[in-house]
């Protein structure tokens, strides 16, 4: 994938400035550099991120008041909000804590997939790297939540069977529990860089054919994908929360729903 | 006819790829030219396969759920809540097939 790259300035002028810090530094630490870029686009892209998003929130800070809220204010509280109604929804009056980690990764992930529409930007979550960062982000996160809420023992006894089965289906069902969870890492990173990079590729494609109003349609495909894809992690990461977190308390109440919400369909 | 067309359109490719590491192994540098483009076409392939497939599939959840909702307006943010998860699965496998392509094409692992 070599070729696609192009060269985009911010990409060098951070190379430029950082790059033989960082050169001096992996080298005395052992690492040997390959590649014509010390530090990679999609690392100087996240960079940016994290610049946007403190810049975002410092200049929201300063206008921040409970009588009159600006448009701005606004505009967030509501995410928020929807953020923490689905986390209500899911996984019950519990959830709440998990709202930082699930509505940073959401931030990230949203601004992420937009930065791809901005000329002389690139979309860092087009890079498998950073995808698959945020997944074992979420992987490791809900089995350390999962022990911390049912200690180990269940935790691991949650594999083995599903409650009302009967305990010599676990040798049936521990190898595929495990396998469907090794799985969620590879689902959940594939699918975003999938979504992501197909969608560059294919505003590239288009662009190289007839570059002028064409490939306009896919950009604005991108507008609509991105937030999805950016909602759907989200949504993911809560449902892999939920299936770790919630104590099942079926034995005791048959045939009647869980006092919140859904149950997790097994999202693979 | 167009089924025999079309048969012996599908029964040429086969014989063509039953063939194909024959004459692979007629040269080595000839064989890895090969490879490339049989991989270009088994990607071709494969995609067209899988988007084929999931939009059957997401077409089929689609009509269900516009069916439900239909039925039970109230029930309609639930029932919207559902959809969006299984098309996002379903869609997830069709970029599986893409994500194969996309290393068939650039990675080239063989």
């Amino acid at each position: 994938m070599e070729k696609l790259e192009h060269p985009l300035w911010i990409v060098e002028f951070v190379n430029a400035m950082l790059g033989p810090i960082v050169h001096s530094i992996g080298e005395k630490m052992g690492y040997h550099f390959t590649g014509h870029h010390v530090i990679p686009p999609y690392i100087v892209m996240c960079l940016l991120i994290i610049a946007f998003v403190a810049l975002l929130g410092l200049l929201l800070r300063r206008g921040l008041s409970v009588e009159n809220p600006g448009r701005f204010q606004i505009v967030i509280e509501d995410l928020i909000g929807s953020v923490i109604g689905l986390l209500d929804e899911w996984i019950g009056p519990k959830g709440r804590k998990f709202l930082p980690l699930v509505s940073t990764l959401g931030l990230f992930i949203l601004v992420g997939n937009y930065m791809g529409l901005v000329p002389g930007l690139m979309a860092p979550t087009s890079s498998i790297n950073v995808t698959l960062g945020c997944a074992i982000t979420i992987w490791f996160y809900y089995h350390i939540q999962g022990v911390k809420e049912q200690g180990i023992v269940k935790y691991i006894a949650h594999f083995w069977a599903p409650p009302g089965v009967h305990w010599s289906m676990g040798f049936l069902m521990f190898p595929i529990e495990v396998i469907s969870h090794t799985a969620r890492m590879m689902s959940l990173s594939l699918r975003l860089f999938g979504n992501i990079f197909g969608e560059e590729l294919v505003i590239l494609v288009l662009f190289s054919i007839i570059p002028f109003l064409v490939p306009l349609p896919m950009m604005f495909l991108g507008i609509v994908t991105g937030a999805l894809q950016a909602f759907i992690f989200m949504l993911l990461s809560i449902i892999y929360l939920q299936g770790a977190v919630a104590v099942e308390h079926h034995e005791d109440e048959h045939g009647h729903d869980a006092p919140h919400g859904h149950q997790a369909p097994a999202a693979a | 006819m167009i089924n025999r067309s079309v048969l012996s359109t599908i029964a040429l490719v086969l014989v063509g790829g039953a063939f194909a590491p024959l004459y692979a192994q007629e040269a080595a540098a000839a064989a890895s030219a090969d490879i490339a483009r049989w991989s270009i076409i088994t990607g071709g392939f494969a995609l067209a396969i899988a988007a084929g497939l999931a939009a059957l599939a997401q077409g089929k959840a689609v009509s269900s759920a516009t069916e439900a909702i239909a039925r039970n307006p109230g029930a309609a943010g639930d029932i919207r809540g559902a959809l969006l998860l299984g098309l996002v699965l379903i869609e997830s496998l069709a970029i599986y097939v893409f994500v194969i392509a996309l290393i068939l094409f650039f990675v080239k692992p063989f």
